[in-house]
């Protein structure tokens, strides 16, 4: 991107790139990277020279070393797959209820006037408190921190489920109306396009939401899965292998992130620049 | 637009009438007052009476808040009259016909479609044939000259061509009327000519009775049979103007003395209502 002033000759004909705009352009790309470097080494080299001990904040490499040591151990796949698959189980059930409520509530205005004052007040209770009740409600094992990835993950996508169906520009409606346009055909053809950046933003939000409730959930109970091996390596003092199944997490978030943003390049492509 | 008097959206029916003699759209004692919630009721439109032959093209001009959007909007089904008629070939318009085409003062086209997907969707909402009208399709296209760009994107479209877009979609499903509002009225002054002259020729050649909205009294004399004058509030007709100049008419017409006479004739009335636009 160019910061000159736009005038009819500069659209006419993009100007080429001066060797100094096109140096300044890579180090403009590059200085993510570099930003992250730098964290890393101020990290590593602080931790080195304030004395500080390993069992409260242990430098990079020691993490790094950690993460290999799980990484090769068969146990800690166990545990990835146990928390991946209450967050992902999760986050579908949410989707998919989600949008179905959302529609419903968008589409039929007595079911809005029963059903949002409910949905208003429950979203104001701290999901995660909700935790414990679940444990006693659904065991130790996956059901529980599936239904905590539910209930986390649910209401930014609903949310966004009906801020979305109600975005719909009010001239596209009513140029679908003059061409004969059933209700359902409204839905389909303008309503529930002009939601999916809206219904993607919600997930992007939900996957990662979805993660934090499974954790939530195996933090109060459970034999398997990230947020158990979380609570091991404390019970260990062993701070580098609590940062390696941190990084994990985050990776594993990220992950989701970049998924929900190929989806929505490929199905809501023009809403993407 | 009050929700209150909004039509209910519905499939719409064929009209199976004829026309009734030689008027194709008549509008008779049409009234519409808007109730407003939190204010008075306005007279949004009072006692319009006219008659459109078939093929004939129609402008309505006047100043803003004069009720041509709403007279339009009526005949289009999009909204309920408060009394009187307003029948095309006969029947009393209660809801969208799907005799009926519309050009809207902004393109709105679907940002999601192609230029094609996007021209298709009458057939598609109508359920009719999209064999066959998507040729109509390409007819039309190739008609505005647009051909090249039925796969793109609305967003990689000007203006004139997103409105050409526009026109054809209102043309596919081969609709008797076509009800245009304000549609050039974001174009700039060079485009707008040459989109009336295009307007020309497709009417032309496609012989739809058209009726034409716009604040532009210049556009109207040039485009039209005839040229309905309102005046605003209560919205009613001044004058109904015969515009006698021949066709095929070009740009240099509205030079002529001839145009100019017609053009003082319809602004006397936007200058005693003492409303520029």
């Amino acid at each position: 991107m160019q910061n000159n002033p736009v005038t009819p000759e500069t659209l006419l004909e993009p100007q080429e790139a001066t060797p100094l705009q096109r140096f300044v352009n890579v180090l403009i790309s590059w200085s993510v990277l570099l930003v992250g470097v730098a964290g890393v080494l101020i990290w590593h080299y602080g931790v080195i020279w304030s004395g500080i001990q390993d069992f409260i904040l242990p430098g990079p490499v020691k993490v790094f070393e950690s993460l290999q040591i799980q990484l090769q151990d068969r146990l800690f796949y166990d545990h990835l797959w146990v928390t991946f698959q209450e967050a992902i189980t999760g986050f579908f059930l949410a989707t998919v209820t989600a949008i179905s409520l959302g529609t419903a509530v968008s589409q039929v205005r007595v079911i809005e006037r029963m059903v949002m004052p409910y949905v208003a007040a429950f979203q104001t209770i701290p999901k995660v408190a909700l935790a414990p009740l679940f444990v006693i409600w659904f065991g130790y094992g996956m059901s529980s921190k599936v239904v905590m990835a539910t209930v986390i993950c649910f209401f930014p996508i609903l949310i966004n489920v009906i801020e979305g169906l109600n975005s719909a520009e009010s001239e596209r409606i009513r140029m679908l109306t003059v061409f004969g346009a059933s209700k359902a055909q409204i839905f389909r053809k303008v309503k529930l396009p002009s939601a999916l950046p809206f219904i993607f933003a919600g997930l992007d939000i939900g996957i990662v939401f979805a993660i934090l409730g499974a954790v939530v959930g195996e933090f109060l109970g459970a034999q398997r899965g990230l947020g158990v091996l979380l609570l091991q390596t404390q019970y260990n003092f062993d701070i580098a292998g609590m940062f390696a199944v941190l990084l994990v997490l985050s990776m594993m978030g990220f992950a989701g992130h970049m998924i929900v943003m190929a989806l929505k390049k490929k199905f809501a492509f023009w809403s993407v620049d | 637009m009050s929700s209150d008097s909004s039509i209910e959206t519905g499939s719409s029916e064929l009209i199976q009438g004829e026309p009734k003699g030689s008027s194709w759209i008549s509008v008779e004692n049409l009234n519409k007052v808007y109730f407003p919630k939190k204010s008075d009721p306005t007279h949004a439109l009072s006692d319009i009476n006219f008659s459109i032959k078939q093929g004939e093209f129609i402008s309505v001009v006047g100043p803003s808040g004069c009720g041509k959007t709403t007279l339009l909007n009526i005949l289009a089904g999009l909204l309920a009259k408060t009394s009187g008629s307003a029948k095309i070939a006969g029947n009393e318009v209660l809801k969208p016909l799907k005799e009926v085409g519309m050009v809207f003062q902004a393109p709105t086209l679907l940002p999601w479609r192609t230029i094609k997907e996007n021209i298709m969707i009458p057939i598609e909402v109508q359920k009719l044939d999209k064999k066959f009208y998507l040729e109509r399709a390409d007819e039309l296209i190739n008609l505005v000259g647009l051909d090249g760009f039925e796969e793109k994107y609305p967003n990689e479209l000007s203006g004139g061509m997103q409105q050409r877009a526009g026109i054809c979609r209102a043309l596919v499903h081969e609709p008797a009327v076509l009800l245009m509002d304000e549609p050039f009225g974001a174009l700039d002054a060079m485009t707008r000519e040459y989109m009336n002259l295009e307007l020309i020729r497709i009417w032309q050649e496609s012989k739809q009775t058209i009726v034409f909205v716009t604040h532009s009294i210049s556009e109207a004399v040039f485009l039209s049979d005839r040229v309905i004058v309102l005046s605003p509030r209560p919205g009613r007709i001044a004058e109904i103007i015969d515009i006698n100049i021949p066709r095929p008419r070009d740009l240099a017409i509205m030079a002529s003395d001839e145009a100019g006479v017609y053009v003082k004739q319809i602004r006397k009335y936007f200058n005693s209502s003492s409303v520029i636009e």
